[in-house]
């Protein structure tokens, strides 16, 4: 169970103008701009839930990660997790939790894999008989066993993740706290990794909490979606709420032979193509607004003008949702 | 040349904007002069006849040390130099148009120049109006305040020449914090840094005055205190004029060496 | 707990000597800049004999206390030399989210090794010093030179700890507080009185390093009788304790840098 309320974190940095007049003059009197990290951001966060965080660069997402890890301390709020306080009760906490930073290793960089690991088990003292059936576990789940010997820094940027995650779990944590975990990979490894991190919150219910700028992260992971710009959470919801919340509009795509279809009342066209001007093939992509038009009805009207070869209807992507929300909320 | 004015512009924007570090080496000069001239006045106070140098010229030789100290370091924050031979980023040096000696020397003249500009200059405004036997006199006449600028520059340039060989001494040796470490404890020892070379003994005096080192630290500041005089003072100016000659002449060729091997290494 | 700090230890010494030239060649040079300090002492204090109304053989004990002190505690310390860059690349995050003390995880991955170089140098002074310093040893005196020593290893110690914890308050270079490490080498190689009553007031009172050098040297050469002069370097110890909340307080004000 994780509870914020509040949680808010100032920085103040010294601001730089460039030229060399300027530089002369930063040596006499220095102006400072306070830059608020986090403002008043409240949420809590059930057992076995998982989380998604999102948010651009320099929203504050990294940030409230770390205060949940115990890095950092607020300048005021609250923030209890598993009845601790992660800052106060530091080793405590940390104990319970596993953290992967996707951006930096939590391995040791010249020793093998096998090497961090059994120092990872010295250090949250897990029992041998544990170590050993997880250790098993991980191994087999993430394809480890041909890299466990080898150093760190020889391993690809794929490989690695799977191991920063094993070692994130080695010590059995309730909550999983994963920081842009698929940046930088490859298809097939995000998907391991997607996969991976969804059966093991199934089968073992562990709380996820995850930032990422990957769409499909979210949508593959997560039903719950946090919002956060400017250092303020500014939505809490649902995916699928989300999209309809920003535009209820389907988008229909048609691919046809023959004459080409008439557009009525209640239907957008958005993009047209000729393929083929001989055997009269064609493309398009329609928007409609299924409040006042059904898509069943759409699809009826436009298979009596012309023969239709496909038809695909779809929700707006993650992707123009995100992109809508930071639009609609200036972020 | 514009490139050379440029390098120091940049260099000077770039130490403004540090003003605590500059304060605090004001702070850290002061203190660490003041420390050895108290030193020194012990010394003096038990046995005032044994020196070579009188108390007062000991004081002037300290504390224009600690003023000059950056400009006369050898191994000081060379950063982007350092990384560029490490990481093999050589290559895109080499494909601009201005000569990587020249323009490597410049920076590690200015890279000296700037920080003492700004950290250590502010304490010429401060040791010569301390109370009693601590204050810094300066030379009474200007021809010897002259000769000892000319001796500081033509130091400045036996600096940067021996730092550039040390440089590319790093193409060839992977290990900078060791040769970092070897060549700022002899080059400090040796150039005056820790004692003048006057306290040196008179037989280990007579060589160490004429290896580079003494070039580098020891001749400008024997200038200023007055313990180096007439006729000296003309050899000691040959003495580094040879040396930075000869060092210029050797980096050269090593530079050159080092990055045939460079390329031919495809780095 | 403990095995996994030798496991470090052990880890950090396998890492170092995998670079056998480098290690070499940074040992020799710890070598030669202890040799160079204590020529350039013996060069100067040579021409006198004695500094005040201390032999040149209770200097060179004064030297090598010191210098034996500086180089145990950044053996120890060294993380405190790379601290900048630990909180800069992210591997301070990673050391507060293990269930470990904070400060031992800084130190035990950093320990720098090529200290010994100082460290043998500062013995082989030590050994000339001893016989020179016209000290009447006895059983009691030989524990209280450890004693000094242990002492001055632990103010040394609290001084790159101290120095350190300013790097969270802080990105710009600290180098100027080297004058509370380096410079404490330097200007330890004289009886701290010489400096003057205020210099030794504040050696005494602020930062104790007179507590470890000058008062127990009174006390060996029979200058001084009174035991509180043997006990004033498990005084010094005291001083670890502010640079330690210090410590803990720079935590609680840490910003983790990046992403």
């Amino acid at each position: 169970m994780i509870e914020c309320e509040g949680l808010s974190k100032t920085y103040r940095v010294a601001r730089r103008e460039a030229g060399f007049g300027n530089a002369v003059k930063a040596l006499f009197s220095r102006e400072y701009e306070t830059i608020q990290a986090l403002r008043d951001v409240s949420f809590s966060v059930r057992d076995g839930e998982i989380v998604g965080y999102i948010g651009p660069n320099g929203a504050g997402k990294s940030t409230t990660i770390k205060t949940m890890c115990g890095i950092l301390t607020p300048d005021s709020g609250k923030c209890v997790i598993n009845g601790r306080v992660p800052w106060r009760d530091r080793k405590k906490h940390v104990r319970e939790i596993g953290v992967v930073f996707g951006q930096r290793s939590q391995l040791w960089w010249d020793i093998p894999v096998a090497e961090s690991f059994r120092l990872l088990r010295d250090m949250y003292k897990v029992e041998p008989a544990v170590y050993r059936r997880n250790l098993e576990e991980l191994t087999e789940l993430l394809g480890l066993r041909e890299i466990l010997k080898t150093p760190v820094r020889n391993l690809s940027l794929g490989q690695r993740m799977r191991c920063e995650i094993a070692a994130s779990l080695l010590h059995d944590p309730r909550i999983l706290f994963l920081d842009e975990p698929t940046i930088g990979l490859d298809a097939v490894s995000k998907l391991n990794v997607r996969r991976f991190v969804k059966k093991r919150n199934k089968e073992h219910g562990t709380t996820v909490i995850l930032t990422t700028h990957d769409m499909q992260d979210i949508e593959a992971l997560t039903g719950r979606i946090l919002l956060i710009g400017k250092g303020r959470l500014l939505l809490d919801g649902n995916l699928e709420e989300l999209k309809k919340h920003i535009s209820p509009k389907k988008t229909l795509h048609i691919k046809y032979q023959g004459k080409t279809p008439r557009l009525f009342e209640g239907i957008v066209l958005l993009e047209e193509k000729m393929d083929d001007t001989e055997a009269m093939e064609g493309q398009m992509k329609l928007s409609l607004d299924p409040g006042g038009l059904s898509v069943s009805a759409a699809i009826e009207a436009l298979a009596e003008q012309t023969n239709l070869l496909d038809v695909s209807v779809t929700d707006i992507t993650a992707e123009e949702m995100v992109a809508a929300l930071y639009k609609e909320y200036e972020i | 040349m514009r490139v050379y004015g440029s390098i120091f512009r940049i260099r000077l924007i770039n130490g403004l904007q540090y003003r605590s570090v500059a304060l605090g080496e004001v702070l850290m000069r002061f203190f660490w002069g003041l420390m050895e001239i108290l030193a020194y006045a012990a010394l003096f106070r038990t046995g005032q006849g044994n020196f070579s140098m009188t108390f007062s010229q000991t004081v002037s030789y300290v504390w224009m040390q600690q003023v000059l100290f950056v400009l006369f370091r050898v191994v000081v924050g060379d950063g982007d130099i350092y990384s560029t031979i490490e990481e093999g980023s050589i290559a895109y040096e080499l494909v601009r148009p201005v000569s990587l000696y020249g323009r490597w020397f410049f920076q590690s003249a200015a890279g000296r120049v700037v920080p003492t500009v700004l950290g250590s200059l502010p304490l010429l405004l401060i040791v010569p109006f301390l109370p009693g036997s601590c204050r810094m006199i300066f030379p009474s006449q200007a021809g010897r305040i002259l000769l000892f600028v000319v001796s500081c520059v033509l130091a400045l340039g036996v600096v940067a020449a021996f730092a550039m060989l040390m440089y590319i001494s790093l193409f060839y040796l992977t290990s900078q914090r060791g040769i970092k470490i070897i060549v700022t404890a002899v080059t400090h020892f040796f150039s005056g840094g820790m004692i003048p070379l006057r306290f040196f003994p008179d037989r280990a005096r007579a060589v160490v005055q004429c290896l580079p080192f003494a070039s580098m630290r020891d001749m400008p500041l024997q200038i200023w205190c007055g313990t180096m005089t007439g006729p000296e003072v003309f050899w000691g100016m040959m003495i580094q004029i040879f040396w930075l000659a000869v060092l210029l002449l050797a980096g050269y060729a090593a530079m050159e060496h080092a990055l045939k091997r460079v390329v031919v290494q495809g780095g | 707990m403990m095995r996994v700090y030798l496991d470090f230890i052990s880890a950090n010494l396998k890492s170092q000597m995998q670079y056998k030239l480098s290690f070499l060649l940074t040992v020799v040079g710890q070598f030669i800049t202890a040799f160079t300090s204590w020529f350039g002492l013996y060069f100067v204090v040579q021409r006198v004999g004695a500094i005040d109304d201390f032999t040149q053989g209770q200097v060179t004990i004064c030297f090598s206390v010191i210098m034996l002190s500086f180089s145990i505690g950044e053996l120890f310390g060294g993380g405190f030399a790379v601290f900048a860059r630990i909180l800069g690349n992210g591997e301070f995050d990673r050391i507060l989210i293990r269930p470990g003390s904070v400060l031992l995880q800084v130190l035990f991955p950093h320990m720098d090794f090529t200290r010994i170089g100082l460290l043998l140098q500062a013995v082989l002074v030590l050994g000339i010093a001893i016989p020179k310093s016209g000290i009447t040893w006895t059983g009691a005196k030989a524990a209280l030179l450890c004693l000094m020593i242990l002492s001055g290893s632990v103010v040394f110690f609290a001084l790159f700890l101290l120095s350190a914890t300013f790097s969270f308050f802080t990105t710009q270079s600290l180098q100027f507080l080297d004058i509370l490490t380096y410079g404490a080498r330097s200007f330890g190689r004289y009886p701290f009185c010489v400096y003057g009553e205020t210099v030794l007031k504040f050696l005494t009172f602020v930062i104790p390093l007179a507590l470890v050098q000058y008062y127990p040297l009174l006390y060996l050469t029979e200058r001084k009788t009174s035991p509180l002069y043997a006990l004033s370097p498990a005084i010094a110890l005291l001083f670890l304790a502010p640079c330690l909340a210090f410590f803990r307080f720079g935590i609680s004000r840490y910003k983790s840098t990046g992403s």
